[in-house]
């Protein structure tokens, strides 16, 4: 390597861990927005019904011709939306960012074991992008069978979603190469002296995230080659014999179409903990930091995680209750779905015990971490109703589960990345974000988020389908248009309150007060062993390692936390 | 647990919620008009097994709120008590062995107590049906219900079967055995009156029983994404007396000769 | 050193982006109406439509007859949707066979099979209508020239999709979820006929007869057909029906002449 690499090899194509992490920051944050914008088009036509947005009859003449929308480009907003915040917006966030960002630093590595196979992971993202939007562009548009992509519609449906599933393959390729990257990089290249039980949470949850990517990621994989074939080269693995599509009798015989549920679950219900663990290992970092307390029952929760992803794959098929599938099936999927509560229950007993006897200060990261555990609670607890077959027989593909999901994914999965984006910034950047900004945004983003999500839950109560793209006509639903439109207000609100974090961060990034190297007086690597931002290479020499992740509040000590790479002796 | 009820059923908490919800509204400019209306809830229920289905949901629900309100509560409460001014100190605990079986156990028992009770009611509902009066067999298309009575010979799929779009009739308190096909791709047949659902696939049939308790008019939804028209996929079911169905299916067999 | 892997890279993406988004048919959702700048393509294109359109005073006229006992016509399920059933008090049957009470056939697309060979025709200026009506299309059997517009309209307060399954062209299908919804169309090649349904109420079916050239009629009520403004030729005159199928005849007509045609379809 030459001594000044480009600033296109040090920018671009770069294969430190760190700007790999911020790629996937940027990215995965465009993206949030760019499918944000898109629920914003769903909410129009929720809260007013096929009432004309002229503006938007110039931006998309076929999908709302005279500023009306159309049903089909309805079905490619919600399929759209789902695709690109779980795969271009979640999972890149809270496993890319985050995961290339923290690993080496918090267990005292220079860098990943594969850097070359990092920076590949991360491209891969590009063309996955470019394709999936692509489908817009073309004839019939961008893919319409929902995020789920449930065969035999999807075998129907014109190019758009045969991108889609050419995207998918894409983002899983990057997955499986991210994750073997992590594993590898957690098991080999630890510091002296960091032992498992000595890594933090976070690094527990990322490197258990990324052995559910490398045992799911290829169940999903293989079924969107086998979608692909039934696509293009009339296969049959997912369409039977006798199908009459559209009067049009097709030629597939064989196949069988809960195959296909059966294999998108096995992958997408261990997504959902994909989604979601990293985000819990983040909350675990920062409730304690803030509290100046050990985060509480350490191993407990370490267990939780690894009892959370074992359990996570076997209960898939409580997607599939009322798939038609044998309903004795159900029962063992059930109980599994249940027992997965308890994990869940204990990490936030924990958290909840974490803070008690706590001192708590309460930062941006701080409240955003508090903000997860209220809200993921919700999420959690509404879970239960979905695991109970006879519940899930009426709530099931009703708003219920769209307000269940988006308690999980924008409750937990999106405050646990709000969370750990304010913490990290300043190592990330070297530049303090705005502290009374930062709370403005909270408040209103908290406010405003149950106020679209929580009456979620009421509509499907009520009996209103998910995917409808007029709720209106229908005798039982009639009378939820006031609610439809508050939720619209919210949601219209709850992205212009995003604008707030936007500002701040671009205004931080260039404004903000120089950050020290520790500025929330932490106990781990990235704080105590490095600058902000750490140079290339991370560390000036390798940190050794004597205490856990969470020595905060030593009794006997002037300062309040105990650094991870402190001697013994220093004292 | 009594006080919990009271509390959460007394006036000065609906008076609250329902002031909050106003509040909400009126900063937005919607219409406050449903805070206050308690119509928001589930529909009538018209089937033997929809009470079962919605005590279920309510024996959950109070179970999860009572977990919601302790445990947004005592985060609420150490967010105050134990904030830096209030506690400049904090204690150095990594755990307490006792407390965290206690918060394994006590879930792992609500919950598998739930899984038992929800086994019940499943088992009831899609165990094996009860002796059945009447049979109709559904197909769902793209985007349309087809719904197939028996003729005067009392079997499906002969000559004199009378085949309808959109329209299930169904007695009252009979029981009715419905199979469920699909011509092309998947749907779900979804009456929310009935809390029932089950998905139409297309190369199996589906079973489902349904025994009406009382008369009405209710419509039938597709909850499963199922193409462009989707959302326009509407049956009608009406609910009668077994006299008006069978004088129904006479005039509907001599409209259908005609 | 790393400028060759990525450029592969790069070739391998755009290959499968061509491989994979190529490869699938379009079905459903085609909602491209036509300000989506989409090329004309006109069979032949004339170099100068306002000198290159040929015309003649010959013409061609006829009836379409029937023989035997037409089959029982199929009732519609209006309750299949409300809004269907509110437009009508009266029982409405399947448009398929109908026989006119002179013992003529209706619903029958008659055009110029053969014999203008070589010509172009620019299509004509004002659109052609589709109706959907009382949730049946109106007309049932029209015909269009090719580049001609076709206005889709829905008056109905109800959802139609409006599924043409041209094979010849584009095929479509778009949905019109309100009422006094209106879409543009056409259709770039000829073809006999392109049909289209609407999936909400399965019983709606129209039949388009695309021609390259303005000579072709549908049969009303009196069961006649008229083809006027011909160049003097032979032609070959072909009659449709949507159950019986197509019968052609030949006529030699000069200019300012009148040649008479009769078909006779034959119940089954």
């Amino acid at each position: 390597m030459t001594q000044s690499p480009s600033l296109l090899r040090r920018y671009v194509f770069s294969t430190d861990h760190k700007i790999i992490g911020i790629q996937f920051l940027f990215t995965s944050l465009a993206m949030l927005l760019i499918g944000g914008a898109l629920a914003m088009l769903m909410r129009w036509q929720l809260g007013w019904p096929s009432q004309p947005l002229s503006w938007m009859g110039q931006l998309a003449p076929n999908g709302m011709p005279g500023g009306v929308m159309v049903p089909e480009y309805y079905n490619m907003l919600f399929t759209m939306h789902g695709s690109v915040m779980i795969f271009f917006g979640i999972i890149p966030i809270l496993v890319g960012a985050f995961g290339n960002y923290l690993i080496p630093l918090k267990i005292g590595a220079p860098d990943m074991a594969f850097p070359r196979l990092n920076m590949v992971s991360y491209w891969l993202m590009w063309p996955a992008i470019v394709i999936m939007f692509l489908g817009f562009f073309l004839e019939g548009g961008a893919a319409a069978a929902g995020w789920t992509s449930y065969a035999p519609l999807s075998v129907t449906l014109g190019p758009g979603q045969t991108c889609w599933v050419v995207s998918l393959l894409f983002v899983g390729t990057s997955s499986i190469m991210g994750s073997i990257n992590y594993i590898t990089t957690v098991i080999n290249h630890r510091a002296p002296g960091m032992t498992f039980f000595r890594m933090p949470m976070s690094i527990w949850a990322l490197f258990i995230t990324a052995i559910m990517v490398l045992c799911a990621t290829p169940a999903l994989a293989s079924s969107l080659v086998m979608l692909l074939l039934d696509k293009t080269l009339g296969t049959s693995f997912f369409m039977p014999s006798g199908l009459i599509v559209d009067g049009v009798a097709l030629a597939h015989s064989g196949g069988q179409p809960i195959l296909w549920q059966h294999l998108f679950w096995f992958y997408s219900h261990p997504a959902v903990y994909i989604m979601i663990l990293p985000a819990m290992g983040m909350i675990s970092d920062i409730l304690p930091t803030f509290a100046r307390k050990p985060l509480f029952g350490y191993h407990s929760m370490v267990y939780a995680i690894a009892a959370i992803a074992v359990l996570g794959f076997i209960v898939w098929a409580h997607h599939m209750f009322v798939s038609g599938m044998n309903p004795a099936l159900g029962t063992s999927f059930m109980v599994a779905t249940m027992v997965i509560a308890v994990p869940t229950g204990v990490k936030i007993f924990n958290w909840l015990a974490t803070l008690w006897r706590g001192s708590i200060r309460m930062t941006v990261p701080m409240a955003h971490a508090c903000a997860f555990v209220a809200m993921f609670l919700i999420g959690g607890l509404t879970g239960i109703f979905l695991a109970s077959m006879p519940v899930d027989m009426y709530v099931h593909d009703t708003y219920f589960i769209v307000g269940h999901l988006h308690y999980v994914l924008f409750g937990g999965s999106l405050f646990g990345a709000f969370a750990g984006l304010t913490y990290w910034f300043p190592k990330m950047f070297g530049r303090m974000m705005s502290e009374r900004v930062g709370k403005l945004h909270l408040l209103l983003t908290l406010i405003f988020f149950n106020g679209v999500m929580f009456p979620m839950f009421l509509l499907g109560i009520n009996g209103m389908p998910r995917r409808i793209y007029d709720w209106s006509q229908y005798a039982h639903l009639a009378h939820l248009g006031p609610l439809n439109r508050l939720m619209s207000l919210s949601a219209f609100l709850l992205f212009a309150s995003q604008l707030l974090f936007i500002g701040n961060f671009f205004w931080s990034l260039f404004k903000g007060k120089q950050a020290p190297a520790n500025p929330w007086e932490a106990t781990t690597l990235e704080w105590t062993a490095a600058p902000s931002p750490p140079p290339h290479g991370n560390f000036e020499r390798t940190p050794h390692v004597y205490h856990g992740p969470y020595e905060y509040s030593v009794p006997g000590s002037s300062q309040d936390w105990l650094p991870q790479n402190q001697a013994p002796s220093d004292k | 647990m009594c006080w919990a009820r009271r509390l959460v059923g007394s006036s000065a908490v609906r008076n609250f919620k329902a002031l909050l919800l106003t509040a909400y509204c009126l900063v937005l400019g919607a219409d406050p008009a449903w805070a206050g209306s308690a119509r928001v809830w589930f529909p009538d229920n018209l089937s033997s097994v929809g009470s079962q289905v919605d005590q279920m949901f309510l024996v959950i629900l109070w179970i999860t709120g009572i977990i919601f309100l302790l445990v947004e509560g005592a985060l609420l409460w150490f967010l105050i008590r134990y904030r830096q001014p209030a506690n400049p100190r904090a204690a150095y605990v990594h755990g307490c062995r006792s407390a965290e079986v206690i918060w394994t156990v006590i879930p792992a028992i609500i919950v598998t107590s739930l899984a038992f009770a929800s086994q019940r009611v499943w088992a009831h509902i899609r165990g094996t049906p009860p002796a059945h009066q009447l049979e109709v067999e559904i197909t769902a298309e793209q985007f349309a219900w087809n719904v197939r009575y028996a003729g005067p010979d009392g079997r499906l799929h002969t000559e004199d079967d009378l085949e309808l779009i959109n329209q299930l009739h169904l007695p009252v308190d009979q029981v009715a055995l419905v199979h469920l096909k699909s011509k092309d791709v998947i749907h779900s047949f979804f009456v929310p009156q009935f809390r029932m659902k089950l998905d139409a696939v297309p190369g199996l049939t589906g079973r489902l029983w349904v025994q009406p308790i009382k008369p009405g008019q209710v419509e039938m939804v597709c909850a499963e994404l199922c193409g462009l028209g989707h959302y326009r996929m509407r049956g009608y079911v009406t609910i009668e007396s077994a006299e008006a169905f069978q004088s129904w299916l006479e005039q509907t067999r001599v409209e259908q000769s005609l | 050193m790393a400028s060759a892997p990525r450029a592969q890279f790069v070739t391998l993406a755009a290959l499968v982006v061509a491989i994979g988004c190529g490869g699938g048919k379009p079905q459903e959702a085609s909602a491209k109406s036509n300000t989506a700048a989409r090329p004309l393509q006109l069979a032949q294109a004339p170099e100068d439509p306002a000198t290159a359109q040929p015309s003649g005073s010959a013409a061609i006229t006829g009836r379409v007859a029937f023989s035997g006992a037409p089959p029982a016509a199929e009732r519609v399920k209006m309750d299949a949707d409300p809004q269907c059933a509110l437009q009508h008090t009266d029982a409405v049957h399947k448009p398929e066979v109908v026989v006119n009470a002179n013992g003529t056939l209706k619903h029958v697309f008659v055009y110029v099979q053969q014999g203008l060979e070589g010509k172009s025709f620019a299509a004509p200026a004002s659109a052609a209508t589709l109706n959907q009506h009382g949730c049946m299309y109106e007309p049932h059997v029209f015909g269009v020239q090719v580049g001609q517009e076709l206005s889709i309209v829905n008056s109905d307060a109800t959802l139609h999709n409006v599924n043409c399954k041209a094979t010849k062209s584009k095929p479509f299908n778009l949905a019109q979820p309100t009422k006094g919804m209106k879409t543009s169309k056409q259709f770039a090649a000829p073809e006999i006929m392109v049909k289209c349904v609407c999936n909400v109420h399965p019983w709606m079916a129209a039949y388009i007869g695309v021609v390259a050239h303005p000579y072709f009629a549908v049969t009303g009520d009196e069961g006649t057909f008229s083809l006027a403004g011909l160049p003097a030729g032979t032609y070959t005159v072909a009659a449709w029906h949507e159950k019986y199928g197509e019968q052609t005849q030949t006529v030699t007509v000069g200019d300012g002449e009148t040649g008479s045609v009769a078909f006779e379809f034959k119940a089954q």
